[in-house]
C-alpha cells in the first residue's frame, strides 16, 4: 500500500473514532483489544426514523479478518433459540462501546465449528 | 469547469459524515503549472497545456526545454492539454487540487489495465456456446457462428472476436469527490478509477 493511502486509512480511522466519541456518553468509545473465542459486550447504535438508540449485542467472537479500515470481526449469538450471527467493522461509528466479558481459550482463529454446537458445548470448548 | 493530472495511489474505505462506509480511491493530483495557452489565431484551436511532475534537467531534451522555457514553467515529465481550462487560468499559473471542492462530480481519464489476450466470454461477455455434457467438452467458452456462408462469403468488419483486451483508455464519469486535502494534493473520490497503481489520471469537473 502507498504511504500516502496508508496515512489516509489512519486519518479515517481517526475519523471513525471521533465519530464515535461524539456520541458515546459516558461509556468509553475505545475498542479494547479482543480475538476469536472472546465473549463480548457491544453497544450498536440503532438508527429508527428519527429516533437513535442504543442497543446491546452480546456474544462470542468467532471470526475477525482483514487490516485497516476493513478489518470486521464475527459475533454469534443464540437468541430465542436461533442463531444469529453479526459482522461488525472494527472502526464502525456505530458501535458505541465495547467490553470483554470473558476472555476464551481456542487454537483456532475461526471458530465456525462452534456453529452446530449446544450452549453448553460452546461453554466447554471456550474454557 | 477545471482539469488536474494527477497519479492514482490506490483504495481504502472512509465512512461520511452520516456514518456510511463508502469505497474510495486516492489520487495525488498536481501541482500542475501551466506549460502553454494556446490560442485560435496561432494553433487553429484553443487549449491550456499543463504539466505533471518535475523531472531533473539532464532528463529533457533541448527541444523539449526550450518549450518550457517559453513560457517560463518548470520542467514536466507528463503534458496535457485542455479545453476546460480554458480562460480559467493564465501563463505562469499552477493549477492544483484547490480548483475542485468536495461534493463535485468529476470524470477521470487513465490507461485501462492490460488483460491480454482475451477470449469473447471475458472480453465481450458472450454466453459461450453449448453445454459441458452429452459428448461436448470443449465448446463453453467457444464464440459461435461468425457469419454466413456462400453470402457474403467474408466476415463482417467489427465482428467482435477474441484478442488483446484492456490497456486503452477510459473514462468514468460522474464520481463524486469525497475529500480534497490541499496540503497533500490529494483528491479522493468515491468509488474505483481505471488504471494500475501509478499510473497517470486526468480528472475534469463536469
Amino acid at each position: 500500500m502507498h504511504p500516502k493511502v496508508r496515512q489516509i486509512e489512519a486519518m479515517a480511522q481517526a475519523e471513525a473514532f471521533e465519530m464515535r466519541k461524539a456520541k458515546a456518553s459516558e461509556m468509553s468509545p475505545e475498542i479494547p483489544s479482543f480475538r476469536p473465542g472472546d465473549t463480548v459486550k457491544i453497544a450498536v447504535r440503532v438508527v429508527e426514523g428519527e429516533k437513535e438508540r442504543i442497543q446491546n449485542f452480546q456474544g462470542v467472537v468467532i471470526a475477525r479478518r482483514g487490516s485497516g479500515m476493513n478489518e470486521t470481526f464475527r459475533v454469534r449469538k443464540i437468541s430465542n433459540g436461533v442463531g444469529v450471527e453479526r459482522i461488525f467493522p472494527v472502526n464502525s461509528p456505530i458501535i458505541q462501546s465495547m467490553t470483554v466479558l470473558k476472555s476464551g481459550k481456542v487454537r483456532r482463529a475461526k471458530l465456525y465449528y462452534l456453529r452446530g454446537m449446544s450452549d453448553k458445548k460452546i461453554r466447554q470448548k471456550l474454557s | 469547469m477545471s482539469a488536474i493530472l494527477g497519479r492514482k495511489l490506490g483504495m481504502t474505505s472512509i465512512y461520511t459524515e452520516d456514518g456510511r462506509f463508502v469505497p474510495c480511491t486516492v489520487i495525488e493530483a498536481g501541482p500542475c503549472p501551466v506549460v502553454q495557452i494556446k490560442t485560435t489565431e496561432n494553433d487553429g484551436y484553443e487549449a491550456v497545456q499543463i504539466g505533471y511532475e518535475e523531472i531533473a534537467e539532464r532528463k529533457v531534451n533541448r527541444p523539449m526545454k526550450g518549450h518550457f522555457a517559453k513560457n517560463d514553467a518548470p520542467l514536466s515529465r507528463h503534458l496535457k492539454e485542455f479545453r476546460q481550462l480554458v480562460d480559467k487560468v493564465k501563463a505562469g499559473d499552477v493549477v492544483t487540487v484547490e480548483m475542485f471542492s468536495q461534493g463535485d462530480k468529476i470524470k477521470v481519464s487513465a490507461t485501462s489495465k492490460g488483460k491480454g489476450f482475451q477470449g469473447v466470454v471475458r472480453r465481450h461477455h458472450f454466453g459461450g456456446v453449448g453445454m459441458t455434457t452429452h459428448g461436448q467438452s470443449d465448446r463453453p467458452r467457444a464464440p459461435g457462428s461468425i457469419g454466413s456462408s456462400s453470402f457474403p462469403s467474408r466476415v463482417f468488419k467489427g465482428m467482435r472476436m477474441a484478442g488483446r483486451m484492456g490497456g486503452t483508455r477510459i473514462t468514468v464519469r460522474n464520481l463524486e469527490i469525497l475529500r480534497i486535502l490541499p496540503d497533500q494534493n490529494i483528491i479522493m473520490v468515491r468509488g474505483s478509477i481505471p488504471g494500475a497503481l501509478n499510473s497517470v489520471v486526468e480528472i475534469v469537473k463536469l
